[in-house]
């Protein structure tokens, strides 16, 4: 016998079923008012005084079949405007950072209204181009996805991320494009022609 | 920015195949090509924190939760209990852990669902709690039934309650679910089923823990969870030119 390793091992991921939302978004469950303070409802502390672009990202999640999922439910993590995360000393105080939203139980549209984030330097002083992480759960995910959403007004050409995508075309799954002022368009595709780079990171 | 030395990577191998034709919905919901794999960076490393969120004195008791104190849900009352730990084997702190189930007939206080176990007026069924300095965390509430659910023609979900879990890192992000020792429907869950490692599946199998129950009052089950942990050796994080 070998020495004993005495690290763990993580618990297994489980699918988060159809009523995730009862969980993590209540009232979208239709149980309005079940926590005085429901949790990630805004990335915004104080609107108002949050630095930086206030944007509007608006998508849908399709399946294989190129159906717009109307359970799919994702949440957001990103730096602020400055390009610190928050937590650190010298974030926005108005700003949180992490936000969960739903795809429309009608139309399978989502939004995430947050501010456009900065870049940062990473380990060794790598830049990276501004992104937000996304996770994205639902019945029939056995594991949440990871992904990115980067903008087309961006410079991204030196991205660390992005310059790890061999196949170049498949870069633009990762490109929220523009649609007007403040306003983003970011489709997800589980699967299939167009299928979104998932991360394992 | 303080580095806290990366994630350490995941180990695919002991989680569920996103792809499992026994659990019918993930098969047009799993990515057909590979995950892109690099070492984390800060935007995994970092994660939201909840310390400005005002959790309510009954969050974590789903027994009173929903009726806000004023009447008992329905069921067998339980205690279930735990540690969240890192791979490191250390305790994580002031971490948010939310939990949802069904009702002890086996039915969702949500408007998707139409099984016709009958709604408890009593009964929520979702809770939250902030784990204490060492990792530690308590919920209140009742045993979750069994239930049928549409994939092949007779398909039941074993008792189960629902776990969200926050690190301290959004790479650390896990939904995963509880079961109960002794059920004998895990044996048969397509869900259960898509994790291939048996040792693995056991350990989302919450012991009965007697030393937690209360005589009178409620049995007790453990369940410990495990995150990612983070890499650092003396080779890293060292000063420039080192």
């Amino acid at each position: 016998m070998v020495q004993k390793l005495e690290t763990l091992i993580e618990s297994a991921s489980q699918t988060a079923g159809p009523y995730v939302h009862i969980g993590l978004m209540p009232t979208y469950a239709g149980n309005a008012g079940y926590y005085d303070e429901e949790i990630g409802t805004t990335p915004f502390l104080d609107e108002s005084k949050a630095k930086g672009e206030i944007v509007e990202i608006v998508g849908s999640v399709f399946d294989g079949t190129g159906w717009a999922m109307r359970d799919a439910l994702i949440e957001s993590w990103q730096c602020d405007a400055g390009g610190v995360f928050p937590g650190d000393k010298s974030a926005d105080p108005a700003f949180t950072g992490h936000c969960r939203f739903a795809a429309d139980a009608e139309s399978g549209e989502f939004t995430l209204r947050t501010v456009k984030p900065g870049s940062y330097q990473g380990r060794g002083g790598v830049e990276s181009a501004p992104h937000i992480s996304l996770w994205v759960v639902a019945r029939g995910i056995n594991i949440g996805l990871n992904t990115r959403i980067y903008f087309e007004d961006e410079d991204n050409a030196n991205d660390p991320l992005l310059n790890r995508v061999e196949q170049r075309p498949r870069v633009n799954t990762l490109i929220a494009k523009k649609t007007g002022n403040g306003k983003y368009r970011f489709d997800i595709r589980l699967q299939g022609e167009g299928e979104t780079v998932f991360l394992d990171i | 920015m303080t580095d806290h030395g990366p994630l350490i990577p995941r180990n695919r191998a002991i989680h569920p195949e996103p792809y499992d034709p026994g659990y019918k919905t993930s098969v047009a919901r799993s990515p057909f090509l590979p995950l892109l794999s690099m070492e984390s960076t800060p935007s995994e490393e970092t994660g939201p924190r909840f310390g400005h969120t005002k959790l309510g004195a009954l969050d974590n008791n789903l027994i009173l939760n929903w009726t806000k104190g004023a009447a008992p849900a329905v069921g067998e009352r339980i205690l279930v209990h735990g540690r969240l730990l890192d791979e490191m084997n250390r305790p994580i702190p002031n971490a948010l852990i939310e939990i949802w189930q069904a009702n002890a007939g086996g039915r969702y206080r949500h408007k998707k669902d139409t099984y016709f176990a009958p709604l408890d007026p009593n009964f929520g069924g979702c809770g939250r709690t902030i784990t204490d300095e060492n990792g530690y965390y308590e919920f209140l509430t009742i045993r979750p039934g069994a239930y049928p659910w549409p994939n092949r023609a007779n398909d039941w979900r074993p008792m189960h309650i629902h776990f969200s879990i926050f690190g301290h890192s959004f790479g650390q992000r896990l939904i995963s679910q509880m079961y109960f020792e002794g059920d004998p429907l895990i044996n048969h869950c397509p869900i259960a089923a898509t994790i291939k490692d048996r040792s693995q599946l056991d350990r989302l199998v919450a012991p009965l823990d007697f030393s937690k129950s209360r005589p009178l009052d409620f049995l007790a089950y453990k369940f410990d969870i495990v995150l990612r942990g983070r890499r650092q050796t003396m080779f890293e994080n060292k000063l420039e030119g080192m």
